[in-house]
C-alpha cells in the first residue's frame, strides 16, 4: 500500500506521518507537494496537520484551493481513503469533503495536551481494528477545533453512523466545546476520516502512547 | 471600483471573543452593552470594471473564499475607489 503525505506551505507534521509509515509500518511512502496535480498512483492520501498558510483568512480556507485539492477531491469520490488530521482535518471541511466547521476553541486559546478519545464506530477502513467504546489517548494541538454543525448534519451524522471519535468524559472530557464532542467524522461513503487529535504523534512507546497506530494499521489491513 | 465587505457570524453560532469583550465592557462601566459580535471587514479593489461586474465578482469571492457559508454571513457594498 502506497501512502502520499501532502505538504503545504506551513504543514509541521508531515514528517510525524511520514515517519509513521515508513519507519513504524514499513510501508511505503512519498511526500507530495501541494502544487502537484496527481495522486493516481497513491492508494491511500493523508492531509496532515500544520498551519497551511498560516491559518489566515480561517483554518484551512486557502490550502482548500492548492492544486493537488482537485486530485484530492477526485480520489475522494473515487473511493480512496483520505485521513486529514487537525489542519488536514479543517481543510477537509473547507473543501467539501466532510460536513461541518471548526471553528476557534471555545475559550478562545490553543489547546496542546493529551485527550482520551472514544471510538464511537468501527464501521471503516480507518477504526476497523478497534472495539467499539474504545478509549485512545492522544495528543492535541490546535486553536481552531471546535467542531460545529447545523442540527440537520448533525443527525445525518449520527443516522449515518459518521461520527469516529468523541472526546471521552473522562480527564477533562470535552476540551474544546465541539458539539456532540466530536474529535472526528467519517463521510457518508467512510472513505474519508477527519479528526482533530493527533494519531501520528501516539504511535510508538517512546511518545508515551501508541494508541494511534491502530488507525494506520486499519488503513493498510494489518493488525 | 472597491468592495467594502463586511463578514460575521450567524445567528446562534457562538462567539467566544465577543463575549468576553461584552462582560470586559461591562467590567469597564458600559452596562448598557448586551451583545458583541465580532467579524472581518474586507477591501478589495477592481480595475477596469463596471459596478454590476465588480458586484457579480465580489458575490463570488464571498461565497466560494471569504466566508464560510456554514457559519458566516456577508454583505457588501461596491462604491468608486
Amino acid at each position: 500500500m502506497r501512502f502520499a503525505v501532502l505538504v503545504f506551505p506551513g504543514s509541521n507534521c508531515d514528517h510525524d506521518a511520514y515517519f509513521v509509515i515508513r519507519n513504524i509500518l514499513n510501508s511505503s511512502v512519498d511526500f507530495v507537494w501541494h502544487k502537484e496535480h496527481d495522486l493516481s498512483n497513491y492508494d491511500a492520501i493523508i492531509i496532515p496537520g500544520g498551519f497551511s498558510y498560516g491559518d489566515y483568512l480561517r483554518a484551512g480556507a486557502i490550502a482548500r484551493f492548492s492544486p493537488i485539492m482537485e486530485s484530492v477531491i477526485k480520489e475522494a469520490n473515487d473511493g480512496k481513503p483520505v485521513i486529514g488530521i487537525c489542519n488536514g482535518f479543517q481543510i477537509l471541511v473547507e473543501s467539501g469533503l466532510l460536513p461541518g466547521t471548526l471553528m476557534t476553541n471555545k475559550k478562545i486559546k490553543f489547546l496542546s495536551q493529551n485527550v482520551t478519545l472514544q471510538t464511537e464506530t468501527t464501521n471503516s477502513i480507518f477504526t476497523r481494528n478497534l472495539d467499539n467504546g474504545q478509549h485512545l489517548t492522544m495528543p492535541i494541538a490546535h486553536k481552531q477545533g471546535n467542531y460545529f454543525a447545523d442540527e440537520n448534519t448533525l443527525k445525518k451524522l449520527q443516522d449515518n453512523d459518521q461520527i469516529a471519535f468523541t472526546y471521552a468524559a473522562i480527564n477533562g472530557g470535552n476540551p474544546n466545546g465541539s458539539v456532540l464532542d466530536i474529535a472526528g467524522i467519517i463521510n457518508e461513503k467512510r472513505n474519508v476520516l477527519g479528526m482533530m487529535p493527533h494519531p501520528e504523534r501516539a504511535s510508538e512507546n517512546i511518545l508515551n502512547s501508541k494508541d494511534g497506530i491502530a488507525i494506520f494499521e486499519s488503513m493498510i489491513g494489518a493488525s | 471600483m472597491k468592495a467594502k465587505i463586511y463578514i460575521s457570524y450567524k445567528e446562534g453560532i457562538l462567539d467566544p471573543e465577543g463575549n468576553i469583550s461584552r462582560k470586559a465592557l461591562n467590567n469597564i462601566g458600559l452596562s448598557e452593552v448586551n451583545d458583541v459580535r465580532f467579524g472581518k471587514y474586507i477591501e478589495m479593489t477592481f480595475n477596469g470594471v463596471s459596478k454590476e461586474k465588480a458586484e457579480e465578482l465580489t458575490q463570488i469571492a464571498c461565497e466560494k473564499l471569504l466566508a464560510n457559508h456554514n457559519t458566516e454571513t456577508f454583505k457588501f457594498e461596491i462604491v468608486e475607489s
